[in-house]
């Protein structure tokens, strides 16, 4: 085993990583303000799969074009999601709104199963991003450099928002009071809302470079990164947006690094290793790695 | 500047307020006074719309004259119209830094060098704030906490200041720093009603008080009469007092 594998292994992990921590991120934001577990953000990410290879592979759009639009629809469905499954449960025990995020999950993929059937389609990036690059020993594609890039844009960008702007203070005030929050004029409405949106974006674009990655889309796909993003942000977490990104990280880098670094016969244990590593850490640290305590709100 | 008609609200199905009435004119500072569970709290949540009353109504005098309901009107519409509600166990948001409390008490407003200018009148209230403007709210001391939260309602420029037992918890010599503030603040003209269980420095303090005992007020009038009423002497300021 040499250094330069291992140094491919981790490239590999980080790679990956970058997408767990995108969805990780919409997972911890959405618990951090209306205390919901949201098993529908998966989803998400698979419609956002589906729109890229809709704008991108049949109606020929440039890459940047529907990378914006993959942002944007991504927002509109964590916007519809929150408007029409969750605010009519506000207020509800916390249980009620897991089982809600359920539902949701189930039908958006079965709504997918209907409209673009079940069948996995294949999902090529134009020529430019699947050009092979060399770094020393380690060999990546354009779109991997792509991937990298653009999540640490993105959460870059989400960290100045969150800590830099009105809608910032308005959205961490309120995740800490609802009611306190409403007393500063705060429209929780809207705040909670705009959390969704941003998760959703995110999330839609983790699925734009899901199918990137891997070549191949259906619409049950956001089932796993869905949950291994979820596990990510309990481990950093729950709450934490550093949390989540260094979740995703340390996930995706452990998962590879596991299937990279054992003997093959192992490989097929690879998510019995992800959550292997999230008992691990829980056992440690049972608020996740930046979590805060956190009182359960009623 | 506030009129409360016949409220009656429910929390749950607990009947908590059955038909209260009471007034705070403009430039006063009003005491409610009363026991645990008498409704004091409930009462000024139903004022800022956390909670919404069964009968009964409050009117609004506006800065041009207009007379809103406010049982009718969202939260933040409530405070756009100069109601500021600083809460009971001060609600400071302990992950955010002070300085970014006192944003989040000026979320609404948009002028600017007014927000400036209200900075440096909160930092000269309380001068410990402007120190520890970058910590987070979270590691302040219960009396910097106090101070906190009634800058944050103070930032969103108010005309009516409402307090929930701001002397909760905190130690007598903290306690009378800020009563002293309270009354520089309505100096300033900002209307002030009060919700305290130390009724002995709310008396003190205000002009008018009401006390409420389970839903209902029993009695009213100058705060200086009711310091002196039998009942009321016996029941909140006597040996129950703290």
């Amino acid at each position: 085993m040499t250094g330069g594998y291992i140094t491919q292994q981790i490239v590999n992990g980080l790679i990956l990583g970058s997408m767990y921590a995108l969805v990780a991120i919409g997972f911890t934001m959405i618990y951090g303000i209306i205390r919901l577990i949201n098993f529908a953000h998966g989803d998400v990410v698979m419609i956002g799969a589906f729109v890229t290879l809709g704008l991108l592979q049949i109606l020929g759009w440039p890459f940047w074009l529907v990378s914006l639009c993959v942002l944007a629809a991504g927002a509109f469905v964590g916007l519809c999601i929150e408007r029409t499954a969750f605010r009519p449960m506000r207020g509800a025990p916390q249980v009620t709104g897991f089982i809600t995020s359920l539902a949701v999950s189930i039908m958006i993929q079965n709504l997918g199963i209907v409209f673009v059937s079940a069948q996995p389609r294949n999902f090529t990036f134009p020529g430019f991003l699947q050009q092979l690059l060399r770094v020393g020993p380690v060999s990546f594609r354009a779109v991997d450099l792509v991937i990298m890039a653009t999540a640490l844009v993105l959460m870059a960008a989400l960290i100045l928002l969150v800590r830099k702007t009105r809608l910032g203070v308005g959205m961490r005030a309120t995740a800490e009071n609802l009611d306190v929050a409403r007393l500063m004029g705060i429209n929780i409405n809207r705040t909670i809302m705009a959390t969704f949106a941003v998760g959703g974006a995110l999330a839609a674009v983790a699925g734009l470079m899901w199918g990137g990655k891997f070549g191949q889309i259906d619409p049950l796909l956001g089932f796993v990164p869905g949950l291994k993003s979820f596990v990510a942000a309990v481990i950093g977490g729950v709450g934490s947006i550093p949390g989540a990104i260094c979740g995703g990280y340390i996930l995706g880098l452990a998962e590879v690094l596991f299937v990279g670094l054992l003997p093959p016969i192992y490989s097929a244990f690879r998510d019995a290793f992800v959550f292997g590593t999230l008992i691990l850490i829980l056992l440690v640290l049972p608020n996740g790695l930046l979590g805060k305590r956190m009182e359960d709100r009623a | 500047m506030l009129r409360i008609e016949n409220l009656e609200v429910y929390r749950g199905r607990t009947y908590v307020l059955k038909g209260i009435s009471l007034e705070v004119g403009r430039g006063e500072i009003v005491a409610l006074i009363g026991a645990n569970g008498a409704g004091k709290t409930t009462t000024l949540k139903t004022i800022s719309a956390l909670l919404h009353p069964h009968r009964g109504r409050i009117a609004y005098r506006t800065e041009t004259d207009q007379e809103l309901a406010l049982d009718r009107l969202p939260a933040e519409e409530i405070v756009r119209q100069g109601v500021s509600h600083c809460p009971e166990g001060r609600g400071v948001f302990a992950g955010l830094t002070v300085r970014e409390n006192l944003v989040a008490g000026a979320y609404l407003r948009r002028d600017k060098p007014g927000i400036r200018e209200d900075f440096q009148r909160v930092y000269e209230l309380f001068p410990i704030l402007e120190q520890r403007a970058s910590q987070t709210a979270g590691s302040l001391s219960g009396g910097e906490q106090a101070m906190l939260a009634i800058g944050r309602a103070l930032m969103a420029r108010p005309r009516l200041l409402i307090l929930d037992e701001p002397s909760l918890g905190l130690a007598p010599l903290i306690v009378a720093r800020i009563f002293a503030l309270l009354a520089e603040i309505n100096a300033r003209g900002v209307t002030i009603l009060l919700v305290e269980q130390n009724a002995i420095m709310a008396l003190d303090l205000s002009h008018r008080a009401y006390v409420l005992e389970t839903g209902r007020v029993t009695l009213s009038g100058a705060s200086s009469a009711i310091a002196c009423d039998e009942a009321v002497r016996r029941a909140y300021l006597g040996g129950q007092s703290r």
